[in-house]
Parts: structure tokens; C-alpha cells; sequence
């Protein structure tokens, strides 16, 4: 590796605008005659639309419009769609229920659009918003997954009786019973996975541009796939044919999964521009935040482990509620479905496996993919139960996680999945050793003297990331494919633009994308420019979630390397009159192997463009692009290890360490990737420890609606990590990448509730753990 | 946050004089909690009479045993107070927890006292104190002066100029945040004053606001130390429930922080 | 609407604004100075943090008008024509940062805090002092270690020059 290439902790390019209040995030952007965008939402969780007056709210200072959803449906403005068909186990699709920009008809959670106001000034729209006169027929709401399956419940959409969206299975239901019947011991567990909201810190916004000249859009939006955006704007949603709608994802302020999805307001800021006639802005304020992105989790789900008198797993039987929320948001079937249940072999030979899961319409803001997306929920359900097997069992965790692990690849799971490298128990041995495992009962001993309960965990995690391969997924229901695209141009004076369909929105693609091609070609990387997040600048992606970037998207720029650099060499060759096959690459210079022959990468550049002496036949130019479809998922996996002490008088939990032992295949920058694992981490602690969404359940009011109630993660509930990586190269891509963008968020959430239940010793826990729950399962326990 | 006039007071007359012109004007300190609860839409004054830049308002002054805190003193200098903290390191320590450093930089006692939100931590150290608050027509005592959620015995247009007490022999605050909003979800303020009074204030539980606890004064009375408060009884039925905190967890934390306090004075 | 008038960044400005408007309302859209963000509506995010008459402030909760005739810095004046401030190079060189978007008030608080304690920071301080702003990317272990990073630079330049 040299200082900037492949394994280098290389300093971000990217940082310096950040740091200098240079970041260019869509709520910066400015036009001409730009107005501001109010929305006016439903204040109750389910209701019938009698009447909207807009009368007055349209006679108020500064408003240029206001408008409605019956106007935008005679537009042929489109129903949101779900991108992922499943299908019930009776071989019936799901049922799902239309989803309207700006409802008309039916409210169906607190924050659904109703109108919206066009104004001077963002305080104008919010003034003339509340003039907006909306008559409610105030409906019955259930906001409770496993509620809202129950006969006599509110019904809320006329697709889907009973609120029932579909009932999924997977895996072989008669063996796994059998397993169960013939088991030395069963352990038995309910979970809740509690539902969380994803909380990127730049709020969503949009700027919807209309050029009337041109009958030609433009949307900047905080998005993490621009190029999905517009394709579903064009083929679903009817708002312009791709070539007249440009979508820019700038600056993004992180996204965890809440900005893959194309919403509501995006569609409508474009609609109110052309109805208007100005440039219309909208930007969340938090609370909006809350109660209309996407939330996260929310299973309930029952657990069956059968385990032979050796103690080895033969059977796993999981039962499943998943609350999808009022409307099925793009990705929501997939993550309960194939992002989660394929996942249940966890790290484990496990020979019998079946999970039924049945997803549910309530009164509440859709459910989508959120950082980990079904893995979280998967590892929390698994690592969950080891612990209490271990527990019951009156084995150590730790032996009972090694008897039952997978030791040769590949290994097929009986839930699709093909795990092809991964060497667990390195893992295992790294994070114990990191976190003293062995010195642990001394520790709780003298934690114990100064009245401190104190308790340790662990968690076993694998992960599925860069889902692939489109053919596969497509079988399973997928809507589009999952491969990713690059284009490297090099220029005339030899600097490089690498346009990727990946778009970073934290990830620091500009970086390590540039450090793949500082490594390939030996230039600094201060001579290449990653350029994504712009549909009129990269023909194509399938932008960035589930920790592809690295996987597919720089695979994708391996390809397109591979194809600048073969036609490189036979321009060197045929310059240098040497043989094509004796041409090597070295710090920015293309050698005659064995010579001292050589031409600075810059030459042979400007050699393509002046086009005066190439090989015969060759086309001038020397730019590439290509697409790659991976082979297989990859299989990121690793070991956590978290030690709390519990103040028994307070509940409160302090996290004494932190330890992550993790697998993510090759590596391009790894102070990038620890910092993935840091927010990652942090993320499944606040699960663990901090965050709930609540709703009321009699009215469907949410209460967590800001950072008053919502409790998020600050630095004092945190500690310092301590991090390793003991790698394994992913054999099916080129770089060997695993993906690490995830990991910390679903790894960390069982690791630190089995950690709080040892110190307490009462398992029935919930997340998550507030000081209150925890001094009230202390009490219980006592 | 809805339309407002604003307008800068340069003397306490001034300010009066202002406000007095307005049809529901409200006086503004540092605005960590009105601005904040404006930009909610949740108050809506027509005007706003901002108090912040009143010399005579701000700073301390400590004579002997005696305290003087100027109305629109903020919580930073409040906290990092020298002469403050040689006589009562527990006002500046309760000061240093209150909001965070920025909110410190702005927000003052005056405008938390007069707002007297039920889980702020001032109106517990005033009470505990036996504290007078000093305005612009009158002494009142903070016993008087704390009269309800959000309500205070000041009529309309008074304005607090100084919150003064005599430093007590021994004092502390305890705080058990809220795990979202980081306010208090229960804070005891303990004080052993110099003519042997003791008195145990609690914030952020009781349904009514800022209490005092007779179980737990009676109990330091004869006995201050934390081993004297094992037997006392904190009664749940009057003490605030939300999703954060049960009553009976907020009875267990009012004991839980006393005793914490007691052990810290 | 009145018009407001302040220093910002060490140049004399002023703008017409309604009395409702907030500090950082104006810096974003009066002065174009969008380095300054909006992350939540209740105070407690930080993202808007700058520094006022010395001190760091919270400009979201901040009338423009109460800002009149005071001394404002934002992340955009901090390194006041150099390339970075001490503490936007250690961000840099500890990776303090991803998506960027609560990076200023970040680096405006550490100044702050770097301003008050000096080279004595140590890591349980400097979570305590990060009360007031919320990262979602970094889990803050990043932060920290360029807060106290930039401290002990800071410090020992303070203690070189004594």
C-alpha cells in the first residue's frame, strides 16, 4: 500500500468544506424567486377528509398558493408504491393499500399530508398553513402491530382485511418442529424489537424547480440514491419522463437508511413549482421529522431453540409480528421479509430453520429499512436467545456461541443464504481477549463492595450486505436491480473524474473511492475528483444503503479501471514500441517491464486526446464505464463485548467498555471504517439504552416527537470503543470487501441488554433498558 | 414562531414603561426557554421586552454571609463565580448543570425563577435557600413566591431585579436528568442554614412544581447525614407520571438524590 | 421589519428582518452564511452554535434583533483567513467528522470549551461539555479525541507564548 492507496487511514478530502461551513446540504440552495413551502398534516391518527377550505389560509400575506390532493390527483400525479413484491404463503401478493401524496379521502397517521402552502417567507406559509380549514371525521387508530390483527380493530385500508399486509414463511416448518419435539431442551423467549426513529441530523428537504421554457424539472433533495429517485418519479409517480427531470442529491446530512425512500414531499414541491410558477423550498423541522420519515424495527416476535443433550442448536422456530406502519414505503416488505429471516442462521450450523412473519397496516408513519434493516432485528432475536440458552443451560455464553459455530465455507443456512468466508471464533477470541473476559469476576466483585451490579455480554453478528445478484433478488420480488455503475474519465493532463451511482451522505466516498484509483495508477489523490449525487452528471446508480458502496459500487470502478487501463497499456506500447503484455502500472507511470523504459501517466493521456500517434484503429479518448452485478451477498460478521455497571437505587446503566471484534474483508481506509463502527455502535446503544418511538396507543398522538422526549445518544452516555478487525477477503468481489457500515448498529443492541440482564439477574428486559425499566426489573428480581 | 415587536430596555423604568404600551407583552431574558417555547408557536406575545442588556440587572455581590444575584446574571457566570462559590458551591454547581454550556451562556436566573418551569432547577435551590426574590416593587419571599406550574405570585409588568439569601452552613443539589431533555426528572436541593433550619426542596417531581419535603427536613433535622433519610416515606400519589418516569420511580429518586445530596454537602 | 445591525466574522453588516426572525436565520439567509445548520426545534442539537460577544450560543433560539449590535463568529469566520483553525485541522486529523452537518457547532463548542478549560481537558469533561450538541454519524469517540487532540495543541502554543 502506498500513503494514499489501498489501506491507508488517508485524511478526508472531503473535510474541509465541512469544517469551513462550505458544505453545500439542499436546504443551502438558493434560486432565484425561490418560496418557501409549508405543509399543512393531519393532527389526527385516522380520519375521514370531509371538507378542505383554503379560502382564507389562500387570502393571507405572502401566499401564492395553496393546494390540495384532489387537484394533484387530476394531475395524474401517481400512488407511492412498494418497490418489493411478497407474496403470502397462499400464494396471494400483498396487500397494500393506496398511498396518495397529499391525501383527499383518508387520513392515516398523525403527520399525513393534507396541503400545501406556497409563501414569501417560510413564516408566511406556517401562518397561512393554520389557516387551512380541514374537517375531520375522526376515526378509531390502533397503533400496535399485534393489536391491530385482532378482530374489531380499526380497518384501515379496504385492501387489506383485518390490517393484514401478508403472512410470509421461510425455512422447512415440519423439520424444524420435529426438532423441537425431539429436543434435550427448548429455550423460549418474546422479543420486542423496539421501534426507533433514524434521526440523520440534517433534517429532509427538497427545492422543486420548474423551467416552463423547457417543460424541464429540477429537484435537489437529501437523498442517498438520486437516480432511484428519478426513476421512480418517472415511472411510478408520473411527475416528468426521466429526460426532463434532473435530481441532485447534494451535500447529504447522513441518511441511515430514512433518505432512500422518495416521499411525499418531493413530489409534490415539483407539482407546486410547474402549479405555481417559482422555485418551491420545504425543509423538515425535527418534529416533522418525527413524524413523517421513515421509522425503524418494531417486531414482536416469539423464539423456539431446540438444542440436543450436547448442546448443539438443531432447530429454530421464530413467529414474527411487523408493525409496516399506515402506507408500505418503498423497501418496507423487504426488510422484515429476505433483509431479515434469511439471517437467522446467524453465525450458526444450525440444521432446521422456520420463521412466519405477518406484517401489519397500523395508525402510525410508514416502517422502513433503518440502519441494519432486519439484521439488527435477526441478531437481537439470536443473541438474545444464546445468552438465555447459555443462562439456562448453566453453560458460559462464550462455549455455547463456539460449539454451534460454522466452521467451513462455503455454508448454506437453511434460510437461502450462502455464507462464503468467515472465521468466527477469531472474532470471538480478539473480543474477549480485548475485554478481559477471564478478569471479569474480580471486577464484579469489587463493583459489587462499592454497592455497583455489574455484568458483562456478548453478541455474535452476521450481517448480509451489497444484495446481489439482481436476477436473485428479482426472483425473490425486487422491483429493480441491485448492481451499481462507474464511469472514470481521464483527462487530457492525466487528472481523473470517477463518476459512481454510490453517493455519500457521511461515508467519505470522495476519499476511499479515491484512494482505489490513487492505488491502481500510482497518482496522488488530490488528481482525482469523485463526482455522484447528480442524475445529469452519472448516467446511472443504485445509490448507497445496506453498506454497498464499497462492495458493489467500487467494484463497479475496479471494472472501469480495468477497461481504462488495458486501453492505457496499448497506447504506452504502442508509444514506447514495447509489447502490450510487458506494460506494468507503477506511481503514476506506465513501465516496460524489466527497462527503464517508462511514460508518466500524464503522456500517454494526452496522447488518447491528441489522437496523433495511436494504435491503428484505436478511438481517441480514454474514458470507461461499467456496470457490476455482484455474485453473492457479503458476509460482514463479528463479536461485541460490552461490560456495564447497573446503580441499583437509580437503574441507571454506565457502559464500563465496549468492545467490537470484526470480519469486514479487505479494507481501504481503516480510520473510515472504525469511524462507520463508532456510529454504528452508537446507534445500537441508544436502541438498547435510549431510544423509543411512542405512540399513544388510544389515539395515536406521538408522544416522542422531539429531542425533549425522543431520548438520542450524546457523548456522555457513551464510552471511548475498543475496536479490532480480524479480516477475511470476501471471495466474491475484486477488492474482497465485506462492508462495514452497519455492523456497530446490529451487533451492539444484544451485547449490551445481555450484558444489563447478567448484572441484574432478571432476563426479562426490554428494550429500551431506561433507568426506570431497569430499577423496576431490579425490584422484581429482589 | 408567530409575528412579534421587539424592544430593548435600557433601565428597569424603561422596561416598564415599554412593556406597559403593549397589548400582551411579555419581559425577555435570555430567551432559553420563551424563545423556545415561541418558535413552538406554543406563546405568541405581541411584544417582547428584552431586559438582557440593564446594567443594573446583572452580577454578584456577596457580603459576608450575604448573597445578591442580579436578575439577568446567566448561569455561566453564576457557576463560575469565585466570591459565589468560597460562601454556597452549591448554587454554582446547580447553576453548572442547568441546560448546557450555550444555554449557560444565555439563559439567567431570573428569567428561569419568573418562568418557574416545573422541572427547572433554580426554583429548588431558592426554596431550599429560603431565598427572597427581589423586584422591582417588592421583597417576596420564595416560599410566596412559587405559586403553581408555571405560575409565581408576580402581577403583571413586575419585574425580578435580584434573587438574594444568605448563604447556608451546608448545601447541595442532587439532579437525576431526564434521559431525553436532560431536565430534571427529579432534583432534591438540601440546605442547612446558620440558624440550625434545615430544608430539602424537590423539583422535576411534584405535580404542583417546586415542593418543599417535611419527612425529609424533619428527618436532617435530627440527623443530617444520608443514613438519616432510610426511613422516610415519599408519598407517590402527588408526584408527576409521564413515559419517562412513573410516580413511584420519581417517590424512589426523590429519595435517592436527597441522600446523594445530604452525602455531597 | 427593522433593520439589524451586527458584526459578524469581523465586518460590520446589517439587514432588514422581521423581529420574529431568529440569529441563525440570518446568517443563513440574510448573509449567506449557511455554514451555520438547523437540526432541531427544541435547543438541544447544537448544530447552530456560534459565538456571541465571546461566549457560544445557541443562534436557533437567538432573536436576530437581541444580536443587534453584538460580535457573532461562525464556523466560516473561525479560522479568520487562515486555512484551518487548530481545532478544524484536528477534526480533520481524527476523523471527527462524516456527514458534516453537525461539524460547525461542533467546532464552535470545542473552541468554547478549549477557551474556558485549556490544555486540562480531559475525556469524562469533554463528553459532559458535548451536552448541548448531538452527532448521529461519529458515536463521538472521534470528537472527543480531536477536542482533547486540539486542547493539548492549543495549550501548549498558550504555554509556549507565556
Amino acid at each position: 500500500m502506498g500513503v494514499e492507496g489501498i489501506g491507508a487511514s488517508v485524511a478526508r478530502k472531503e473535510d474541509k468544506r465541512f469544517l469551513t461551513g462550505k458544505g453545500r446540504y439542499t436546504d443551502d440552495m438558493s434560486v432565484p424567486g425561490m418560496k418557501y413551502a409549508f405543509f399543512v398534516r393531519s393532527p389526527h391518527a385516522h380520519a375521514k377528509i370531509k371538507s378542505i377550505d383554503i379560502s382564507a389560509a389562500s387570502a393571507m400575506p405572502g401566499v401564492i398558493g395553496v393546494l390540495e390532493g384532489k387537484q394533484l390527483q387530476a394531475d395524474g400525479i401517481g400512488n407511492l408504491i412498494c418497490g418489493w413484491m411478497i407474496h403470502s404463503k397462499d400464494g396471494s401478493p400483498m396487500n397494500m393499500g393506496a398511498w396518495r401524496p397529499l391525501a383527499h379521502d383518508t387520513v392515516r397517521y398523525v403527520g399525513d399530508g393534507v396541503a400545501i402552502v406556497v409563501a414569501d417567507s417560510l413564516g408566511e406559509a406556517r401562518d397561512a398553513a393554520e389557516a387551512v380549514v380541514v374537517d375531520y371525521d375522526v376515526l378509531p387508530a390502533v397503533t400496535e402491530a399485534v393489536k391491530a390483527l385482532e378482530a374489531g380493530q380499526p380497518q384501515i385500508h379496504p385492501e387489506a382485511a383485518n390490517n393484514l399486509i401478508f403472512d410470509w414463511q421461510i425455512g422447512d416448518g415440519g423439520a424444524t418442529d420435529k426438532a423441537i419435539a425431539e429436543a434435550a431442551h427448548v429455550t423460549e423467549i418474546k422479543l420486542h424489537n423496539n421501534r426507533l426513529a433514524p434521526n440523520p441530523m440534517e433534517p429532509r428537504a427538497t427545492l422543486g424547480i420548474y423551467d416552463s421554457a423547457e417543460d424541464h424539472y429540477t429537484c435537489y433533495t437529501t437523498s442517498q440514491n438520486p437516480h432511484v429517485a428519478r426513476l421512480v418519479m418517472s415511472a411510478f409517480y408520473n411527475v416528468a419522463p426521466e429526460n426532463k427531470l434532473r435530481v441532485i442529491a447534494p451535500d447529504v446530512g447522513g441518511g441511515f437508511g430514512s433518505k432512500i425512500y422518495i416521499y411525499p414531499e418531493e413530489i409534490v414541491c415539483l407539482w407546486a413549482s410547474k402549479k405555481t410558477g417559482v422555485p418551491v423550498k420545504w425543509t423538515s423541522d425535527r418534529t416533522e421529522a418525527f413524524l413523517t420519515d421513515a421509522h425503524g424495527r418494531d417486531h414482536v416476535s416469539t423464539v423456539k431453540m431446540a438444542f440436543d443433550k450436547d448442546n448443539r442448536v438443531t432447530g429454530l422456530k421464530v413467529d414474527t409480528i411487523a408493525n409496516l406502519g399506515a402506507y408500505m414505503s418503498l423497501f418496507s416488505s423487504a426488510v422484515p421479509t429476505y433483509l431479515y429471516a434469511t439471517l437467522l442462521s446467524g453465525q450458526y450450523a444450525i440444521p432446521a430453520i422456520h420463521a412466519n412473519v405477518r406484517t401489519v397496516y397500523t395508525n402510525t408513519v410508514p416502517v422502513d429499512a433503518y440502519r441494519g434493516a432486519g439484521r439488527p432485528e435477526a441478531t437481537y432475536l439470536l443473541e438474545r436467545t444464546m445468552e438465555t440458552a447459555a443462562r439456562e443451560l448453566g453453560i458460559s455464553p462464550a462455549e455455547l456461541r463456539r460449539k454451534n459455530f460454522i466452521r467451513s465455507f462455503p455454508h448454506q443456512t437453511p434460510v437461502i443464504m450462502n455464507y462464503d468466508a468467515g472465521d468466527y471464533e477469531a472474532s470471538l477470541e480478539a473480543a474477549m481477549a480485548t475485554a478481559d473476559w477471564n478478569g471479569f469476576a474480580a471486577r464484579k466483585a469489587e463493583a459489587a463492595r462499592r454497592g455497583m451490579k455489574r455484568g458483562i455480554g456478548m453478541s455474535c453478528y452476521i450481517e448480509a450486505c451489497g444484495i446481489a445478484p439482481s436476477a436473485a433478488v428479482g426472483s425473490l420480488g425486487a422491483g429493480v436491480g441491485l448492481w451499481e455503475s462507474a464511469e472514470v474519465r481521464v483527462n487530457a493532463v492525466g487528472t481523473i473524474e470517477v463518476m459512481t451511482g454510490s453517493h455519500s451522505h457521511g461515508q467519505g466516498h470522495e476519499t476511499t473511492f479515491a484512494q482505489l484509483i490513487a492505488d491502481r495508477l500510482g497518482v496522488p489523490i488530490d488528481s482525482v475528483n469523485i463526482v455522484h449525487g447528480d442524475t445529469d452528471k452519472v448516467q446511472m446508480g443504485m445509490g448507497t444503503y445496506g453498506s454497498r458502496s464499497g462492495a458493489v459500487g467500487m467494484s463497479a470502478v475496479v471494472k472501469a479501471l480495468d477497461k481504462v487501463e488495458a486501453k492505457a497499456k496499448k497506447i504506452a506500447a504502442h508509444l514506447m514500441e514495447a509489447d502490450e503484455s510487458d506494460i506494468v502500472i507503477e506511481n503514476g507511470e506506465l513501465k516496460v517491464a524489466g527497462t527503464d523504459k517508462a511514460l508518466p501517466w500524464f503522456q500517454v493521456a494526452l496522447a488518447a486526446y491528441t489522437a496523433h500517434n495511436l494504435p491503428a484503429g484505436m478511438e481517441p479518448g480514454l474514458k470507461e464505464g461499467a456496470f457490476y452485478d455482484p455474485s453473492n451477498f457479503t458476509f460482514p460478521a463479528g463479536c461485541y463485548i460490552c461490560e456495564v455497571e447497573v446503580d441499583p437505587e437509580t437503574g441507571t446503566t454506565e457502559i464500563i467498555q465496549f468492545v467490537a471484534a470484526d470480519d469486514f474483508g479487505n479494507i481501504i481506509n481503516p480510520m473510515i471504517v472504525e469511524g462507520q463502527v463508532h456510529g454504528g455502535i452508537a446507534q445500537g446503544i441508544g436502541q438498547a439504552l435510549l431510544e423509543n418511538v411512542h405512540y399513544d396507543p388510544q389515539n395515536g398522538q406521538l408522544i416522542t416527537a422531539s429531542y425533549m422526549d425522543y431520548a438520542m445518544p450524546r457523548a456522555d452516555n457513551l464510552p471511548s470503543f475498543k475496536l479490532s478487525h480480524q479480516n477475511t477477503p470476501c471471495p466474491s468481489n475484486p477488492l474482497g470487501i465485506k462492508g462495514c457500515g452497519e455492523a456497530g448498529a446490529i451487533g451492539s443492541p444484544p451485547a449490551l441488554i445481555n450484558a444489563i440482564t447478567d448484572a441484574i439477574g432478571n432476563n426479562s428486559l426490554t428494550m429500551p433498558a431506561t433507568p426506570q425499566k431497569v430499577w423496576s426489573a431490579i425490584n422484581a428480581a429482589n | 414562531m408567530y409575528a412579534t415587536n421587539y424592544h430593548r430596555a435600557s433601565s428597569v423604568q424603561d422596561a416598564v414603561k415599554l412593556k406597559s404600551g403593549t397589548e400582551e407583552g411579555k419581559y425577555l431574558s435570555g430567551g432559553m426557554t420563551l424563545i423556545a417555547t415561541m418558535k413552538q408557536r406554543l406563546a405568541s406575545p405581541s411584544d417582547l421586552v428584552d431586559l438582557r442588556h440593564i446594567p443594573d440587572l446583572k452580577g454578584i455581590s456577596v457580603n459576608g454571609r450575604s448573597v445578591r444575584i442580579g436578575a439577568a446574571t446567566t448561569h455561566y457566570d453564576v457557576a463560575s463565580s469565585v466570591e459565589l462559590k468560597a460562601v454556597c458551591p452549591a448554587i454554582c454547581d446547580l447553576a453548572h448543570h442547568i441546560g448546557d454550556p450555550h444555554v449557560r451562556h444565555m439563559g439567567t436566573i431570573g428569567g428561569s425563577v419568573a418562568n418557574n418551569d416545573p422541572a427547572a432547577d433554580y426554583p429548588a435551590a431558592l426554596l431550599a435557600l429560603d431565598a427572597v426574590v427581589v423586584t422591582n416593587a417588592r421583597e417576596i419571599k420564595a416560599g410566596d413566591f412559587f405559586t403553581g406550574l408555571f405560575e409565581t405570585a408576580l402581577e403583571e409588568g413586575e419585574i425580578i431585579v435580584a434573587v438574594t439569601f444568605d448563604a447556608p452552613e451546608k448545601a447541595a443539589y442532587a439532579k437525576f436528568r431526564n434521559p431525553a431533555s436532560r431536565y430534571a426528572m427529579t432534583g432534591v436541593f438540601v440546605a442547612r442554614r446558620g440558624n440550625g433550619e434545615v430544608r430539602a426542596a424537590v423539583t422535576g417531581a411534584g405535580a404542583d412544581g417546586v415542593f418543599r419535603h417535611d419527612g425529609i427536613e424533619a428527618a436532617l433535622a435530627t440527623n443530617w447525614s444520608a443514613d438519616a433519610l432510610a426511613g422516610v416515606t415519599v408519598d407517590a400519589s402527588d408526584l408527576l407520571s409521564d413515559i419517562h418516569a412513573s410516580s413511584e420511580y420519581r417517590a424512589n429518586l426523590v429519595k435517592v438524590m436527597a441522600k446523594r445530596a445530604v452525602a455531597a454537602a | 421589519m427593522a433593520k439589524v445591525k451586527m458584526t459578524v466574522n469581523g465586518r460590520q453588516v446589517g439587514s432588514e428582518c422581521e423581529d420574529r426572525t431568529l440569529l441563525v436565520h440570518f446568517l443563513r439567509e440574510n448573509l449567506a452564511l449557511t455554514g451555520t445548520h438547523v437540526g432541531c426545534d427544541t435547543t438541544q442539537c447544537g448544530a447552530c452554535v456560534v459565538h456571541m460577544d465571546g461566549r457560544s450560543v445557541k443562534s436557533c433560539t437567538i432573536l436576530a434583533a437581541q444580536a443587534a449590535g453584538s460580535t457573532i463568529t461562525t464556523i466560516e469566520g473561525l479560522a479568520g483567513g487562515g486555512d484551518l483553525h487548530p481545532v478544524q485541522a484536528a477534526f480533520k486529523a481524527n476523523h471527527g467528522l462524516q456527514c458534516g452537518f453537525c461539524t460547525p457547532g461542533m467546532v464552535m463548542t470545542a473552541v468554547d470549551m478549549i477557551r474556558r478549560h485549556g490544555a486540562n481537558l480531559d475525556e469524562a469533561t469533554v463528553r459532559a461539555e458535548l451536552d448541548g450538541n448531538i452527532c448521529r454519524c461519529t458515536g463521538y469517540h472521534n470528537i472527543v479525541k480531536s477536542i482533547l487532540a486540539a486542547a493539548a495543541e492549543m495549550g501548549g502554543v498558550q504555554q509556549a507564548a507565556e
